[in-house]
């Protein structure tokens, strides 16, 4: 393809005045094993550091519910190799339904915190910040690399609460007290419950020294000529994402520091009226409500800071693979603001059935309902993106593309889901786990997909290989639908979720053939999943080289780097910017596409 | 060691797909890569535009096969209001769902790379933005309104009529309580709680306790045409009154008292005509987690003809009858044996 002559070329046009004695002295500093790969202060490190950790959770997490799928769809089978991998939790190979809810809350915690949280964010914005902005670094490398360790810490703690005698937390990933706070209540309220805590306090710290270097360096690190209306949008996402972050995780906090108050130190913050183990307990005049208020104040930005950066990197992939700029840049953009500013005030949708006031409720129904605006407007931006492109099904682009597809479907069942007349019927069913995994589990995953794809080439110098990224991708995409399809149906019948055997219930124990299907395909897709890590390690060590700057013919400016960048990013100086991000257009040379590095042509329009 | 066998083999079956997946790239090399790479975008575009038709073709297949395991029968007014509704918001997303996905994966196949062709550069029109703004804020508001009418009329005030019964969840059951002759619900205090002989605290020197009834089983009976108003509460932690044949739902939240009432309006033994399931219950189902007893915590509403009812109130006694403070404690309560009988083995309750 021409368009590598060009690249060379624009760069060459870009690096125009960069001086022959001019260069960054740390780029050629030999560094010692421990500051280079342990505890490094490089972006990009850390970035890769987020992700492989992020990438061992995923199999954690995922393996559990392998685990626990295989209860549900087969309550009367037994399967000794789980009393293999659990020990005393699976008895004869049938998992203790204490050991179920446990398996459960840690599958809900890790993915959604750890995996689709710092692995994705904390993967992502790391490596692309500094890279799409033209930064050397962030603003505080330091900061970064604790925000790193302390994500550590809490993964630790986390890891550690597997193995306590009374097993990790089993209240659901929620944790409502009274159930998370009375050692009465559950087993997994014990010991458990408090590592749950504590890890994850650890957890926030770490999300908020992330956040705001994310912040900091988005709004004041660009290089010249990188105006915030120039940046690429997977940056206006992932700013969009460390804002929600930095404004909702403080409330979090303080949720679990009253819960750790009321589990330790005798409050009653949310306890009230409780008689249990036999005993009546002093609590008076503490709400268990509060707590719910608390957690879903940053619980439902959550979903969005999972979302918001797969939505970048779709619009990203989607339009350097389809060689046509994103339809509606600033539609973009300013849906992203609608989401964010929208996010903050849609909580208490998920507690119309609490005995919030109703009226509370309608106004709930309102404001969480107006959110379907800015993603429809979305959805329509990408599929116009498409239209009439010229699309090449590169790994990143299916999986960009089998995104939009998942958004799609999650997010229309999420208007069911927000308007409480029709909530009062499904909340707490299938119909709500067919919901979130589908547009916050599976689509999420399908955005970090689409990106570990597009950007493996940057991180690593070589291609993921291709043959293994088609079959991980059909696999995927169909099996996801084969398993949260169905869910629909059983939640709409008013299958309660979190339920360890339906076997006793007329309702529901016709589904048990259904439960049996979702589980067999889960099983087969979790091992698809380990085809893509093995992959992915393989491809580190041993895939196909990258021979150009600019694999995929892409404007932005990671791909004017060398292949393989040092801690400073560019040799001689940050490139200069001089156009929007998007310009997939012909270049006058037979190219397709104008990086943003290259001047505007006498004559030419800026976007 | 089973485990560690299976992980050698998962390992090296990945080994030998990787091996064929590096063969097959430099296959890709000699054969020259621009072309294989086209030859394989253009079978990528078929296949997606596959998934379309076998993904419509999987929809109608589930449906077939769950149209008569959906919504069950509703059996109140609110309830039929329910499935209208529900029935408007699967029409409106229903088309939005088709349409989009048809268009993305008929972009797909019509769209795919070609020498022949380069992209059109389209980067905004504020025409088309403003269409598909106005457009779903519209399908919204419509949602919105008919969503607000029913939800106010199913958290409307309760009838004058309405009969008052309280239901109490603790792990992991339903304790129901009727106001007995005197239609008042007397005082309760949860430090006054004996599992033995006063399982929701009753407060003895308040008069209108001496009739209440307590069904330990988690009974409700109700009568058909006849309003009821929940009062719900909990013991211990958060639980949830499921309802899933009324529709309804709501947390019982201990220190707070939450409500629901609605108008049954088909009896247990209707129903089980109209369902031919002769094994058919209205069932109470808790939906939040509670602990591990939780999949277990099971109610059943059972609705019947006011004779019926009658003829059950006449059988009932007031649990002051039955466990006046000064009764031995241990008094095994009138309702443990009469559970349901579609209580399989496996509802054990979890103490």
């Amino acid at each position: 393809m021409n368009n590598h002559e060009i690249i060379t070329e624009g760069a060459a046009i870009a690096h125009g005045h960069e001086g022959a004695a001019e260069h960054h002295a740390h780029e050629h500093h030999e560094q010692h094993f421990i500051w280079k790969y342990i505890f490094s202060q490089d972006h990009k490190m850390i970035s890769k550091q987020f992700l492989v950790t992020g990438i061992i959770w995923a199999i954690i997490g995922a393996l559990m519910s392998v685990f626990f799928r295989l209860q549900l769809g087969f309550p009367d089978s037994t399967f000794p190799i789980m009393e293999k991998v659990l020990g005393e939790w699976a008895k004869g190979g049938k998992l203790s339904p204490e050991f179920y809810y446990a398996l459960v809350t840690m599958h809900g915690t890790i993915l959604v915190f750890f995996v689709l949280t710092a692995g994705l964010s904390g993967t992502f914005a790391n490596l692309l910040i500094p890279l799409q902005v033209g930064a050397r670094d962030m603003a505080s490398p330091f900061m970064n690399m604790l925000s790193y360790w302390f994500f550590f810490l809490a993964s630790i703690l986390m890891f550690v609460s597997l193995f306590v005698e009374t097993g990790p937390a089993s209240g659901g990933w929620t944790t409502y007290p009274p159930l998370s706070a009375l050692k009465e209540a559950s087993l997994g309220a014990g010991v458990g419950m408090d590592l749950w805590l504590l890890s994850m306090a650890t957890f926030v710290v770490s999300s908020l020294l992330g956040g705001l270097n994310y912040i900091s360096t988005v709004l004041n690190m660009r290089t010249k000529g990188m105006t915030m209306t120039r940046m690429p949008l997977t940056i206006w996402a992932l700013f969009f994402t460390a804002v929600l972050g930095v404004l909702s995780f403080p409330v979090l906090f303080s949720g679990f520091v009253l819960l750790i108050f009321d589990r330790n130190f005798g409050t009653s913050f949310y306890l009230s009226e409780i008689f249990i183990g036999g005993k009546a307990l002093p609590h008076i005049g503490g709400s268990a409500i509060l707590y719910q208020h608390l957690f879903w104040f940053l619980g439902h930005p959550e979903v969005y800071i999972i979302m918001l950066p797969g939505m970048g990197m779709a619009s990203e992939v989607l339009s350097t693979h389809s060689r046509k700029p994103i339809f509606g840049y600033f539609a973009m953009i300013i849906s992203l603001i609608g989401i964010t500013v929208l996010a903050f005030v849609v909580w208490a949708h998920h507690m119309f059935v609490t005995g919030m006031s109703p009226f509370l409720g309608s106004i709930f129904v309102l404001l969480t309902l107006l959110i379907a605006v800015p993603s429809a407007v979305k959805v329509f931006n990408w599929l116009t993106t498409i239209w009439r492109g010229n699309i090449r099904f590169t790994t990143p682009m299916l999986y960009a593309l089998g995104f939009v597809s998942l958004f799609i479907s999650g997010g229309l069942t999420g208007i069911f889901l927000g308007n409480s007349a029709l909530d009062i019927h499904l909340h707490d069913t299938y119909f709500v786990v067919a919901h979130f995994h589908i547009v916050m589990g599976v689509s999420a995953f399908f955005g970090m997909f689409a990106g570990i794809y597009h950007w493996f080439p940057k991180m690593f110098g070589r291609y993921m290989n291709n043959t293994l990224g088609y079959i991980h991708f059909f696999i995927t995409f169909i099996g996801a639908y084969l398993i949260f399809w169905p869910m629909h149906y059983e939640g709409i019948a008013g299958m309660p979720r979190r339920y360890y055997d339906y076997s006793a219930w007329e309702s529901f124990k016709h589904f048990q053939g259904v439960n049996g299907f979702i589980s067999i395909v889960a099983t087969i897709v979790f091992v698809a999943q380990l085809l893509f890590v093995f992959n992915f390690f393989m491809s580190m060590y041993r895939g196909r080289k990258v021979t150009t700057k600019n694999p995929w013919g892409s404007t932005t400016l990671e791909w004017t780097t060398p292949i393989e960048p040092g801690h400073g990013n560019w040799e001689g100086d940050i490139p200069e910017v001089y156009r929007w991000p998007y310009d997939y257009k012909d270049d006058g040379n037979g190219g397709d596409f104008i990086p943003q590095t290259v001047p505007l042509r006498p004559g030419e329009e800026a976007h | 060691m089973s485990v560690f066998i299976i992980i050698t083999l998962i390992v090296l079956v990945f080994i030998i797909i990787y091996q064929i997946g590096r063969a097959s790239e430099y296959a890709v090399v000699l054969r020259g890569e621009e072309k294989v790479k086209a030859q394989a975008n253009g079978v990528i575009a078929i296949l997606l535009l596959l998934l379309f038709p076998l993904g419509v073709w999987g929809i109608w297949e589930c449906n077939e096969m769950f149209k008569d395991r959906l919504l069950p029968v509703a059996a109140c007014k609110t309830g039929e209001n329910y499935d209208t509704m529900f029935m408007v918001t699967t029409t409106v997303t229903g088309i939005v769902f088709f349409l989009t996905q048809f268009l993305l994966f008929w972009f797909c196949y019509k769209y795919q790379a070609s020498s022949k062709r380069s992209a059109f550069f389209f980067a905004h029109s504020n025409k088309l933005e403003l269409v598909w703004t106005t457009i779903p804020a519209i399908a919204m508001a419509i949602l919105v309104a008919i969503g607000l009418r029913n939800w106010y009329d199913v958290t409307s005030v309760a009838p004058a009529e309405a009969t008052v019964v309280e239901i109490v969840g603790k792990q992991f059951n339903w304790l129901v309580r009727y106001p007995g002759k005197d239609n008042e619900l007397g005082k309760r205090d949860f430090r006054k709680i004996d599992d033995a002989n006063n399982v929701l605290g009753l407060d003895w020197t308040d008069p209108h306790n001496a009739d209440d009834i307590i069904s330990q089983n988690g009974e409700l009976h109700v009568v058909v045409g006849k309003p009821v108003k929940l009062l719900i509460g909990s013991r211990d932690v958060i639980h949830d009154v499921g309802l899933p044949h009324f529709r309804m739902k709501m947390d019982a939240v201990p220190g707070i008292t939450t409500t629901l009432w609605f108008t049954p309006s088909i009896t247990t033994d209707s129903m089980k005509q109209i369902t031919k399931n002769p094994d058919f219950v209205y069932e109470i189902a808790c939906d939040q987690l509670c602990g591990k007893g939780h999949y277990s915590m099971r109610g059943t509403v059972i609705v019947e003809t006011p004779a019926q009812h009658e003829k059950w109130l006449a059988s009932q006694q007031s649990y002051y009858s039955q466990n006046s403070p000064s009764a031995t404690p241990g008094t095994p309560a009138a309702g443990e044996n009469a559970k349901p009988k579609t209580d399989s083995v496996k509802a054990v309750t979890m103490k």
